[in-house]
């Protein structure tokens, strides 16, 4: 048994042994689950991929006269700015103005918030448009600027769902090709894609949310930020195995970090045709190895961990609850899976070559004693489920 | 019998010589064009493989080069730019040949196969991060 004190006092002593989630298997296997339990202070985990319920807070300062911004764009992009004068938030599925979206059916999606964000982070100036209806204290009317992150006051990554425990495997079993936020979809089941970090994944290294809870401290993008609320859509409620590992999305976190620290490899605008824009980013997460249940918990391995396969052409939109099979991380990750009696090509659209760098960089930071530990405030639910939306014709 | 990748670039003046008819017809080379963009009056672009003896390729080029046709033996038509790749993988279920493809198991890292792409080009409507792009 160790504590979080223990281990922090470890990290700062510059001896704490810290593995990744993808190393911790086999050293498991080797030295036993109890000895390695003694001799491991922290496993990292990470993930990199679009991760749609991402955003900012900025703000920007007050110019010469003032201004009470009341309609922002940034590189076009619509900012919500009904916030104080110069706040505003900048979210990443956000179209560039006049983007003719899914009018020229599949629409490509150049550009929208995750890429403004994307520019920022690498240092790039974008402009400011501005306008207001002005007030006594706050005269001016419009504004047109260019500013670099460095200008801003504040930059806070603040992102309602990250990191989601699980998720489907999307295929088509329709006619026709598709087009979802999980890539293009061939007709008659040629494809499918899958979009988790698997056995390196946050969540599942942590299925039950003994160690990552409200105030947890994460590696957002290479900078150091914290679990702010459980994510939406947070439903550990849900079909798991006999260890308890999700079968299906299950949980999600919220999470912040001053995006001034952020590395611009961690950070990238997606664009998805005839879907739409997002944002891709890099999240690492310490488990502290408290005992040795915890620690047997990051052992999770790819081919132990299950997978809905869900037709995106009929059962995904209609919401009918119905899965084609399941299949497991092992099987996504051999390039090919079986479905009705079909091969199936597979895509991944989460990095897990990106994720293995972010769980590395956290692994470094933690040994150089950089990178310390947090205890959660408070823990995420373990029971809840998901509410769907009531199309009701009346009030109530 | 040799195969040669070949990416040629037509300056406006030679977009309306008959050039691949005469690599046929004078100097026996078998032609299996990939990707062909050639409009009078304009540039043009050709990416192409010829199989033949070596010395009818050699023969074959030097002709080819009398009109001012560049000749770029590494292929070109299609750019995968590694910076911009994230190696989400993405792309690998729509590439028909394999061009794209992991290295190896355990690092995941996305390789590019010049040699092995036909440009079909799905790979520039699939990657969400723009790493691939046409040369025209």
């Amino acid at each position: 048994m160790k504590t979080y004190d223990d281990i922090n006092r470890r990290i700062e002593s510059g001896r704490a042994v810290v593995l990744t989630a993808d190393e911790i298997i086999d050293y498991v296997d080797r030295k036993g689950l109890e000895r390695a339990a003694e001799e491991v202070d922290v496993v990292t985990t990470a993930t990199f991929g679009a991760m749609c319920s991402s955003g900012c807070f900025l703000n920007f300062g007050q110019c010469t006269p003032r201004m009470r911004i009341s309609e922002a764009w940034l590189d076009d992009v619509l900012l919500y700015s009904g916030l104080a004068a110069v706040d505003a938030f900048l979210g990443a599925t956000q179209l560039r103005h006049n983007d003719p979206a899914n009018m020229n059916y599949p629409g490509e999606f150049e550009f929208g918030g995750g890429h403004v964000i994307e520019k920022l982070i690498a240092g790039k100036s974008v402009q400011l448009f501005a306008l207001s209806y002005g007030t006594d204290e706050y005269p001016r009317r419009e504004l047109r600027t260019y500013l670099t992150l460095k200008d801003l006051n504040q930059a806070v990554m603040v992102n309602p769902r990250n990191c989601y425990q699980n998720y489907n495997v999307a295929i088509n079993t329709s006619s026709r090709r598709i087009y979802t936020y999980l890539g293009q979809l061939e007709p008659e089941m040629a494809n499918c894609t899958y979009s988790s970090a698997g056995q390196l994944s946050p969540l599942l290294n942590d299925p039950f949310y003994e160690t990552i809870g409200v105030g947890s401290a994460v590696w957002l993008a290479g900078a150091r930020g914290h679990v702010y609320a459980e994510g939406t859509q947070h439903c550990p409620t849900c079909q798991r195995d006999a260890n308890g590992v999700p079968r299906e999305g299950a949980g999600t976190l919220a999470l912040t970090a001053d995006m001034k620290a952020m590395r611009p490899e961690f950070v990238r605008g997606v664009s998805l045709r005839g879907y739409g824009v997002s944002l891709a980013l890099g999240i690492a997460i310490p488990i502290p190895v408290l005992n040795a249940e915890v620690l047997r918990r990051t052992t999770i391995r790819d081919r132990d961990i299950l997978a809905p396969v869900v037709d995106y052409s009929r059962d995904y939109p209609q919401k009918t609850g119905r899965t084609l099979c399941e299949v497991s991380y092992a099987d996504l990750r051999r390039g090919e899976i079986v479905v009705a009696g079909h091969t199936v090509r597979v895509s991944s659209l989460s990095s897990y070559h990106r994720a293995l760098e972010c769980a590395e960089l956290l692994k470094s930071e933690i040994a150089r004693g950089d990178f310390l530990l947090s205890k959660p405030l408070q823990a995420l639910p373990r029971e809840q489920s998901l509410k769907g939306l009531q199309i009701r014709e009346d009030p109530r | 019998m040799i195969t040669r990748k070949l990416f040629l670039h037509f300056p406006k003046c030679e977009t309306e010589k008959p050039i691949v008819y005469h690599l046929v017809k004078d100097y026996n080379l078998i032609i299996n064009i990939f990707r062909a963009k050639v409009t009078a009056d304009e540039e043009g672009y050709l990416v192409l493989d010829v199989t033949g003896e070596e010395d009818d390729i050699e023969r074959g080029m030097g002709f080819v080069k009398g009109f001012n046709v560049t000749i770029d033996p590494v292929n070109k038509g299609v750019r995968w730019n590694q910076e911009r790749c994230t190696h989400c993988g993405n792309c690998l279920s729509h590439c028909p040949t394999h061009a794209l493809r992991l290295r190896d198991a355990s690092s995941r890292e996305v390789v590019f196969d010049e040699a092995a792409c036909i440009e079909c080009l799905n790979c520039l409507d699939n990657c969400p991060f723009g790493a691939c792009s046409s040369a025209f």
